[in-house]
């Protein structure tokens, strides 16, 4: 310690001007600061997986398999890489943020605060896009080089790559604030999030499966996003654009007012 | 009051932290029992019990960590539930765990805390917290290179970060070594001479003797006592005698023992002027005194004295 100095600054200070804006802010700002640090981990490695993905399915399925007529099954597999892609890492990212608060315990930071629930809201799920697009940009741009892309309907692809990954990052929350320990997350991400991803029509059109798993594709609000994705791409789906983005739009409300309203009771959070 | 601007009078006024009929109940377990409380600005105050007492629980509910039963918590006249915003930047708090965000450094962590707090630029003053509490060349250094005392520290900073009238550290001692105890008390007293209210849970009670003003102790969520330390130490109104005696102890002074070891034995006398009549009638027994030594008691005395007395007892 310091041998006593004057003290001026100490002495307590009016109150001062402090903004809620720069709260949500700085959160904002941890949360990307947090997954920028160990990008490797949470960019690069998600995009390499995609890259094998294409790799893998798309040598072995190019001329066996067209989902759509005159559309290869490469280039009808990227969309549905890069939204799976997307999807997988806004939820990995707002899910594995929260847990690991949690467990070492610095979540107290968070708790002290002044932080709204709408704050802490936003500001991991506003977070948990970033990477996801990151990670999305990321693997198409890399597929792109492998497979033609088509751009049919651009603006529905900014859409879905946006509201999915919101989603997402939502439900991300919502595992993190239930789970108390890793292989709760764990199991949130293997009985839940994977089941859905693969089933949603990432590899496939739903058209091409039994009557059955037609039906339950349909429940799957996965479906909606990829399918409404992929629509951006080649002006052709499973379902209406329309559809997929009133299923997808409704979710995402249902799924945060879950949220919001865990946080706001401090759920799991707060004794 | 002539020449006092009103509006401060009525704001010095206003306790730092009041709490009123404070209930919480874990299921069957209740970690606080209608606990009244009330701690003036610029107190040093003390909060200590044994494990269990509850002090912990008062804290959280107090940071808004926990949320209370029934009963009411106000932070420098904010509630800590409807008013929380004022009442969480009224109050800065040390957690007990040494718990830290392994992703950032001591600066990155110290900025993002004062942001948390609505401080966007705030940099000589997180410079300053770093130089007095010797972070200054660690600043750059990630969270998990610090030494335990280092990451103590660091938490202390991050109570400060947003300069609040009302700091509140839950054994912000344990664990660490003598010299960093001695700086940490230091720099409360000095935070404490500046303005701020110190709000301490210790395990230390000669510290909490030494440091604070006024002291409440816990027991099974109840205040079994919330008084000056002076007058809490008078309690024990008394001296403490320690005897090396040669013959053994008259059976008339057997129920002042307090302590007794085949090397001495420690009386507690209500009176200095009885430890003449003590000597005598050690003489008269045919004990001769080796060794004789006579102090005060201490709050480790009345410490002792309260948590060994039922716990149905507590202030009205």
């Amino acid at each position: 310690m310091n041998p006593p100095m004057p003290m001026t600054a100490l002495a307590i200070p009016r109150a001062g001007t402090a903004s809620s804006w720069v709260g949500f802010r700085t959160l904002l700002y941890k949360e990307s600061l947090r997954f920028w640090k160990v990008s490797f981990q949470t960019i690069v490695a998600p995009v390499l997986t995609g890259v094998l993905y294409l790799l893998v399915f798309g040598h072995m399925l190019d001329t066996r398999v067209e989902p759509f007529a005159g559309v290869h099954y490469s280039s009808f597999l990227v969309p549905g890489l890069v939204m799976m892609s997307i999807l997988q890492n806004a939820f990995a990212n707002s899910s594995s943020s929260l847990i690991q608060s949690k467990i070492m315990g610095n979540l107290v930071f968070l708790l002290l605060p002044p932080l709204s629930a709408l704050q802490f809201f936003g500001a991991y799920v506003l977070a948990s896009v970033l990477r996801g697009l990151a990670v999305g940009v990321g693997v198409f741009a890399v597929t792109v080089w492998l497979a033609p892309a088509a751009f049919e309907a651009p603006w529905w692809i900014p859409v879905f790559a946006l509201i999915g990954a919101a989603m997402l990052a939502v439900v991300g929350l919502i595992a993190g604030i239930v789970s108390e320990k890793f292989d709760q997350l764990a199991a949130f991400q293997n009985f839940l999030i994977l089941p859905a991803t693969f089933l949603s029509g990432v590899f496939y059109s739903v058209h091409g499966l039994p009557p059955f798993w037609q039906v339950f594709s349909r429940v799957n609000p996965f479906f909606y996003v990829i399918d409404g994705f992929r629509y951006g791409f080649f002006a052709r789906s499973d379902v209406s654009p329309w559809l997929s983005l009133l299923v997808v739009g409704l979710s995402f409300f249902a799924v945060s007012a879950i949220a919001v309203t865990m946080l706001h009771r401090g759920y799991k959070l707060r004794t | 009051m002539a020449g006092l601007d009103p509006a401060r009078v009525y704001a010095m006024s206003i306790a730092a932290i009041e709490v009123s009929a404070l209930t919480k109940r874990y299921a069957q377990v209740t970690a606080l029992d209608a606990v009244d409380l009330s701690i003036n600005q610029g107190e040093c105050f003390g909060l200590l019990g044994p494990n269990g007492a509850g002090k912990t629980t008062l804290i959280s509910i107090v940071a808004g960590l926990t949320r209370a039963t029934s009963g009411r918590v106000r932070v420098m006249g904010h509630d800590v539930v409807d008013d929380y915003r004022w009442a969480r930047r009224s109050l800065g708090v040390v957690p007990q765990e040494l718990v830290f965000d392994p992703f950032f450094t001591v600066r990155e962590m110290l900025r993002i805390q004062s942001g948390y707090f609505g401080l966007a630029r705030n940099e000589a003053w997180i410079e300053e917290i770093m130089e007095n509490l010797d972070l200054a060349d660690k600043a750059e250094v990630n969270m998990r290179a610090l030494s335990g005392g280092m990451k103590r520290r660091v938490l202390v900073a991050q109570a400060l970060v947003h300069r609040p009238p009302v700091i509140v550290l839950d054994e912000p001692t344990a664990g660490v070594d003598v010299e960093l105890r001695q700086g940490l008390w230091q720099f409360m007293r000095r935070l404490n001479r500046d303005g701020h209210t110190i709000v301490l849970t210790t395990h230390y009670l000669e510290e909490a003797q030494q440091m604070c003003g006024r002291i409440a102790m816990l027991k099974s969520g109840r205040v079994l006592a919330l008084e000056p330390t002076r007058e809490l130490l008078r309690r024990i109104s008394g001296v403490l005698v320690a005897l090396r005696l040669r013959g053994g102890l008259p059976p008339a002074l057997r129920d002042r023992v307090i302590e007794e070891n085949p090397e001495h034995v420690v009386l507690r006398l209500p009176h200095p002027r009885e430890v003449g009549a003590a000597l005598e009638a050690c003489r008269s027994f045919g004990s001769e005194v080796e060794e004789l030594e006579v102090g005060p008691a201490d709050l480790e005395d009345v410490f002792l004295q309260l948590m060994s007395e039922p716990s149905e007892r507590s202030l009205p």
